[in-house]
């Protein structure tokens, strides 16, 4: 498949950020973040958005939604990195709604997905415990009770869980923290007993919450997928949400450049444009070389995970996929890291202030760096679907 | 793509793979081991195998040193899809190219482009046989970065050039039975506008050349004279003093080539590579917590310029492709294969460092060490790269 977008995607791409640019540029995360907003998001431009479609992307057509591919998860995905758009279209179209189609028994399917492309829903994933991501360090426990399950235990980055009507909660059933054996997926209503939700304010101003678990009741049926095997189930629906934040990424590295080459053409300093300096030439060429090389490995690893589906997740495509996203998300990470530090540095004190947006772009590099795994952890795994 | 071509390129997937397999010598099937082990074909060329010829002769047969040529020009006439198909069964497989050459990666696209006709029947045939070896005489001693400042004159005699002055960094000029050269044919014209791009044999008189003993050993470049070379005005590819257009164009090729040399996705994987001389742990991880991770961060990197690689081909074809990008992978390919080999040289530390021994094939580690250094200057340095990033790409002020 080339490596390019197809007519269709171009179109969609078009239309995403013509509606995000219009409705939603940096101005609406400055408001939303000013005004303390208490859903973090607008709910109005959510409505827009499932009304074009967006909020169903993934969703099968027989549940209401698009059926579209992660590649055209990733083109909307950029577009909102290019505005740093607050929005559920990560963790509840993207994420939630790959676990429900994936891992949800009919009855599951058909309650969730159609409210979730209608925008009615949002849902999110409760993975990390720790500072940092490690799924299989997973050791919120559920004990079987009765015909049910308790859960204990608390969860840290939460994305959008003050605002979230279902969490799918990974828990552990059996063995202990670091094995692969014994992980399951709960879907859990957040205003069951026992639940305790606070609401993180992060640096990013972007939704997140601590979740405490405290004995909280669930039944049999609120298992998603089987009990114990959750962990091949998480690793896809996890790999698809490192590859859109990927995408983000990737948006957001290339609105920061863009807004950077245009200060070196006009900044005046020492009576010349400060870009005809060479070293700042080299600094912001070498920079674009690296966002145009991430930029493919983001697209390559989704149009992977887009094989590993239509090859019935052969074991050969999804350990193909599993690699092309851990090189993107690591890529998307340093190159993330570098756009937004030239971002700053080139735009000299101005870079410093609140009051420019470019900040706004730093702070959200740093969340999306540390979402699903940070560029050292991916790198490892590499490392170790290599064989070294 | 409509489904029928669909169904047609997967035909000749099958068909490809079918005759490669037939017909591809098993010890074509891994990359050369040394430049000695590289056919370059030419007047004096040798073989330095019996597969080596074999392979040879049943690629040119089927026009397939040249696969995207015109048949007429002894090409294979595939369409860029097929040629797609062909390069990724060729890579499967770990079949190495039959035939090495400057008129195939340099001079052929520019004379497809800028040459008459005459030029064509003449010379491109001979490059998809392997006859006739080329060389490329740009660089001079004072026009390194800065080409466009090269001194090397062609005064004008009746219907004939009188070439003389000095080229230098000449790729194999010693081996070469034609050079493709720039020579300045209008002096006081501006610099980039008096240049012309002139073909003529090696063999003619006032050409001689002189190896230039390199750090690696090896003397893989010449200084070249050329002491009132004769040349026909026949010879100038495209018009008189525009041969800049030409220049430039075949440096896109140049720098493409280039960036290719990190033997990309052959041969074995770098951390298997380590694990032989480091060793491994209890959990099979490589026994030096450090240069791992130098590893992993080198594949992340490779893994994702090859996809970048895919995508610029890609680009191409669907005409979106910018035409200064083969400089920005130029750069980025040429650092990371500088990368490649110091990670190479500290994984096999002291056993690297050998030189002349039968049990280190005669240094074979460090002297390709060493040759990579010259990725980053050679065709254009990487400063040189980025300048045109800037410039072209950017469109920063004053670049």
């Amino acid at each position: 498949m080339a490596l390019v977008l197809t007519e269709e995607q171009s179109m969609l791409r078009d239309s995403a950020r013509g509606l995000i640019s219009d409705k939603a540029p940096v101005s609406h995360l400055r408001h939303l973040r000013d005004s303390k907003d208490p859903t973090g998001f607008s709910k109005e431009f959510w409505h827009s958005f499932a009304e074009m479609g967006f909020a169903g992307l993934l969703v099968p057509d027989e549940f209401g939604g698009s059926g579209l591919g992660y590649v055209e998860a990733g083109v909307v995905m950029e577009e909102i990195g290019r505005t740093l758009m607050p929005s559920p279209f990560l963790a509840t179209s993207v994420v939630a709604a790959s676990a429900l189609n994936r891992g949800g028994n009919a009855a599951q399917k058909s309650e969730y997905l159609p409210k979730i492309a209608s925008g009615s829903l949002l849902a999110t994933l409760a993975i990390d415990e720790g500072a940092k991501h490690r799924p299989l360090q997973t050791s919120l426990q559920a004990v079987r009770a009765g015909n049910g399950f308790k859960l204990s235990g608390a969860k840290a980055l939460v994305v959008d869980g003050h605002v979230a009507d279902l969490f799918i909660v990974a828990a552990r059933t059996a063995g202990s923290a670091g094995e692969r054996e014994g992980l399951t997926l709960f879907l859990v209503n957040p205003a069951a007993k026992g639940v305790a939700i606070e609401r993180t304010i992060m640096v990013d101003a972007h939704n997140a919450a601590r979740i405490e678990f405290a004995n909280v009741e669930v039944t049999a049926d609120s298992v998603l997928g089987e009990v114990d095997q959750a962990a091949s189930l998480l690793d896809g629906v996890l790999d698809i949400g490192r590859g859109a934040v990927a995408a983000e990424m990737v948006g957001l590295s290339d609105e920061v450049f863009g807004r950077t080459v245009e200060y070196l053409k006009s900044r005046k300093q020492f009576g010349k444009l400060i870009g005809e300096f060479q070293a700042l030439q080299h600094r912001a060429a070498e920079l674009y070389v690296d966002i145009e090389i991430t930029r493919a490995a983001v697209m390559k690893a989704l149009q992977a995970l887009d094989a590993d589906v239509a090859k019935a997740a052969s074991a050969v495509a999804v350990a193909k996929a599993a690699s092309a996203v851990a090189v993107a998300k690591a890529r998307a990470g340093t190159t993330a890291t570098r756009a937004v530090q030239e971002g700053v540095q080139m735009h000299g004190g101005m870079g410093m202030t609140d009051q420019f947006d470019i900040g706004f772009f730093m702070k959200r590099a740093r969340v999306c760096e540390e979402l699903f795994g940070d560029a050292n952890y991916h790198t490892e795994q590499l490392a170790r679907a290599r064989g070294y | 793509m409509s489904d029928s071509e669909t169904a047609d390129l997967e035909t000749f997937r099958d068909e490809t793979r079918a005759w490669l397999e037939a017909n591809c010598p098993p010890e074509m099937r891994k990359p050369a081991t040394s430049d000695a082990d590289v056919f370059w074909g030419g007047r004096n060329a040798k073989f330095s195998s019996e597969p080596q010829r074999i392979w040879f002769e049943r690629m040119r047969d089927k026009g397939w040193t040249v696969p995207d040529w015109p048949k007429e020009y002894g090409g294979g006439g595939l369409s860029a899809a097929e040629h797609k198909v062909l390069r990724a069964e060729m890579a499967r497989m770990g079949a190495r190219p039959p035939l090495s050459s400057f008129g195939i990666w340099m001079l052929g696209p520019a004379l497809l482009k800028y040459g008459n006709d005459a030029q064509k029947n003449e010379h491109l045939p001979k490059i998809a046989a392997g006859e006739i070896r080329w060389c490329q005489g740009y660089s001079e001693p004072n026009a390194g970065s800065d080409l466009a400042s090269l001194q090397t004159r062609a005064e004008s005699d009746g219907d004939d050039f009188i070439i003389t002055g000095q080229k230098i960094w000449t790729s194999y000029a010693n081996y070469a039975d034609w050079i493709f050269c720039l020579v300045r044919t209008d002096p006081a014209a501006k610099k980039h506008d008096g240049i012309s791009f002139v073909l003529f044999d090696m063999t003619s008189k006032g050409v001689s050349t002189k190896p230039i003993l390199l750090i690696s050993g090896y003397s893989p470049f010449c200084e070249t004279f050329f002491d009132g070379v004769r040349v026909p005005k026949s010879h100038v590819v495209g018009t008189i003093n525009r041969g800049w257009d030409v220049a430039k164009y075949l440096l896109q090729h140049e720098r493409a080539m280039i960036s290719g040399m990190g033997e990309r996705g052959v041969g074995r994987p770098l951390g298997q590579i380590a694990a032989d001389s480091v060793g491994t742990d209890a959990q099979g991880r490589l026994d030096d917590v450090m240069l791992r991770g130098q590893i992993a961060r080198f594949d992340v990197d490779e893994a994702a310029l090859a996809a970048c690689a895919e995508r610029a081909v890609d680009l191409a074809k669907a005409g979106q492709a910018h035409p200064a990008f083969s400089s920005a992978m130029k750069y980025y390919g040429t650092e990371l294969n500088k990368r490649r080999y110091e990670i190479l040289m500290s994984a096999g530390g002291v056993d690297a460092l050998e030189w002349e021994s039968e049990r280190s094939k005669q240094g074979a580690r460090p002297r390709a060490w060493l040759r990579t250094k010259a990725n980053s200057i050679e065709g254009g340095t990487s400063e040189v790269m980025l300048g045109i990033v800037a410039k072209r790409i950017l469109d920063l002020p004053g670049a």
